[in-house]
């Protein structure tokens, strides 16, 4: 067991222990013990999964289930960015389909992709509740509002986002 | 005594307002008020006499819904929980954001009352992920909470204790409903649980537990520190208290704003939101976020108040209104709805998990201009029965209904226009054309 828990590091088990702490079950933390994980990691490889279960004294099963279910858990590998593109009703009214159109093109990447160069992922997102600035979307941690398909300057060369 | 309480800290330049200068305005003096002079039942006493209603979307009373929560040795051991819902995800809702950024400690007070009327120990903000500028300023909040003494054991030594914990949700709509969101609390899938039990006797982790909105736990604070009566006198019509309201869609001027309960529609989208843009007409509006029914120029005299909406043929909601416009299809707005509610289904009852999909379906069919006259009827049937109270364990289905019946209600004319037409004429995609 201690093997396969050593996949994660001590830095990560200490962060989901601080959680499990607070808490009366183990697998409780599930949700945080993820999140924590792909805070390091970027992602939540299978590998990953199955430490974190064993950590928590739950299935592997069950906790892909957990880890599935969510948005904002990622099982694939992802680019430096995520990029998370409102696409719901107030958005859509000011031109959110002419947006994802024009980052589509300017990417070279749809939903769910990574561009070649591993800098940025594209993914859609629901109503990130920023609808009186729509259209909107995030680079990472960082929200970009009034969005104009002519002009996606926030994605400068560099991947940083403005 | 402030007209607007709930953005009197707001301001211009969108900062937060942290301890210092929330003290400076009043702050706290709810909470030092409720551990020195009053007991959990007078404060339950002026919440109920307030006839604060829950602004999240259903309207519940908040002093009923706490009323139920077992007390003293009736509770038996153990932990009760308070939880602030800030896991703001209904389409078109943008309200609690401006709290949550800019005014933490009003939230993290009235948390700190409503969790003392209901002799909560344990209380926690459930949070959006992706809402990374809150957490940053909740932390700060939260952190200076526990330094001053308003958090922790023996409370400005009153005997009271509580602790609060800040959880960022992994990002699911369903969240939002009270029962999801204690599973995902429990790091399970957040699946609504079936009621009874409710939440006030069987919450989380089996325990007593309310939660409630960020919006209506900041009125506890102004409830506590000002009083029943005056809240009663804050709104404009049958509803006390006043309202994060506002617009979004091609309006002039789109933001929130805090009016009286109460307000007219039109003062909301004319005075307000500045009226349409230019070159756009008004066509309808949800009220109160993406899973209300539409309301359209008729119904624009109607005073903001849950059963004066309610009474015509919608929800109040969240009170935060998507306008439609007339180079929008009203078909390509409910498909849009439809197809958010298709992906947020947490997939446990059937009518959610394959009817919406199916809605969905229907509607490509009318973009697509492959339906007939009977695609109307069926998706009427369809509606209808994913829609039915009772079908589902939760409201998602029912409310994800709600702009599709009052669509067909409504814009009937472009069901049938797709039909004849062969396809949607609206120039294609939605947009700034």
């Amino acid at each position: 067991m201690s093997d396969v828990i050593a996949t994660l590091s001590p830095e990560e088990i200490s962060e989901i222990e601080h959680e499990i702490a607070l808490i009366p079950r183990r697998d409780g933390a599930a949700i945080d013990a993820l999140l924590i994980v792909q805070k390091h990691r970027g992602w939540v490889s299978d590998e990953s999964l199955r430490a974190i279960a064993r950590l928590l004294e739950m299935s592997a099963e069950e906790l892909d289930g957990i880890a599935t279910f969510y948005n904002l858990i990622f099982r694939k590998p992802v680019g430096e960015q995520v990029i998370l593109l409102c696409d719901s009703v107030s958005c859509w009214l000011r031109g959110c389909e002419q947006v994802k159109a024009r980052l589509s093109e300017r990417l070279g990447i749809g939903y769910g992709e990574t561009t070649a160069d591993g800098r940025y992922t594209l993914l859609p997102v629901p109503c990130l509740g920023a609808c009186d600035r729509a259209p909107v979307m995030m680079v990472g941690d960082e929200l970009h509002t009034h969005l104009d398909e002519t002009d996606l300057s926030v994605l400068s060369p560099e991947g940083a986002a403005s | 005594m402030t007209e607007r309480p709930l953005t009197q800290n707001i301001r211009a330049d969108g900062a937060s307002t942290f301890l210092a200068d929330y003290e400076a305005n009043g702050g706290y003096s709810g909470l030092r008020k409720a551990v020195s002079s009053m007991t959990p039942e007078s404060c339950l006493d002026e919440v109920k006499n307030s006839r604060l209603r829950g602004r999240g979307g259903a309207g519940f009373p908040t002093g009923m819904k706490w009323s139920f929560v077992p007390m003293g040795e009736k509770a038996g051991p153990g932990h009760k929980y308070l939880i602030a819902n800030a896991d703001e995800m209904e389409p078109g809702t943008f309200k609690d954001r401006l709290i949550l950024e800019q005014d933490p400690h009003q939230l993290l007070e009235g948390m700190m009352l409503a969790a003392f009327t209901i002799q909560a120990d344990i209380a926690y903000v459930f949070l959006r992920g992706e809402y990374v500028l809150a957490a940053e300023r909740l932390m700060q909040a939260i952190a200076e909470c526990y330094e001053a003494g308003y958090l922790g054991d023996n409370i400005l030594g009153s005997g009271y204790s509580l602790h609060l914990h800040l959880h960022r949700s992994a990002g699911r709509y369903i969240c939002g409903e009270e029962t999801a969101l204690i599973n995902a609390l429990e790091g399970k899938r957040a699946n609504p649980r079936p009621k009874p039990p409710f939440p006030q006797v069987a919450g989380l982790w089996g325990r007593p537990s309310i939660v409630n909105n960020v919006e209506t736990l900041c009125n506890i604070t102004h409830i506590i520190t000002h009083g029943a009566d005056w809240f009663q006198t804050l709104g404009r019509g049958e509803d006390s208290g006043t309202k994060l309201f506002g617009a979004s869609g091609n309006v002039k001027n789109p933001g929130v704003w805090e009016l009286p309960m109460g307000t007219p529609v039109r003062e909301i989208l004319e005075d307000h939101a500045g009226g349409m843009r230019d070159g756009y007409q008004l066509r309808g509006f949800l009220p109160g976020g993406g899973s209300t029914d539409f309301l359209v120029e008729q119904h624009l005299d109607l005073a903001m108040d849950y059963d004066v909406i309610g009474k015509a043929g919608s929800r109040m909601g969240t009170g935060t209104m998507i306008v439609l416009d007339d180079r929008n299809c009203p078909l390509g707005m409910v498909r849009n709805l439809s197809r958010f509610f298709a992906h947020e289904s947490c997939g446990f009852c059937t009518p959610c998990r394959d009817g919406i999909p199916w809605v969905v379906q229907l509607l490509d069919r009318f973009e697509q201009g492959q339906a007939t006259e009977d695609d109307i009827a069926l998706l009427e049937e369809k509606a209808a029965f994913i829609g039915g109270i009772g079908n589902t364990h939760c409201a998602l289905a029912p409310g994800a209904m709600e702009p599709v019946n009052s669509a067909l209600k409504y814009f009937r004319e472009d069901f049938e226009r797709h039909i004849t037409a062969g396809g949607c004429t609206y120039n294609g995609a939605a947009g700034r054309h």
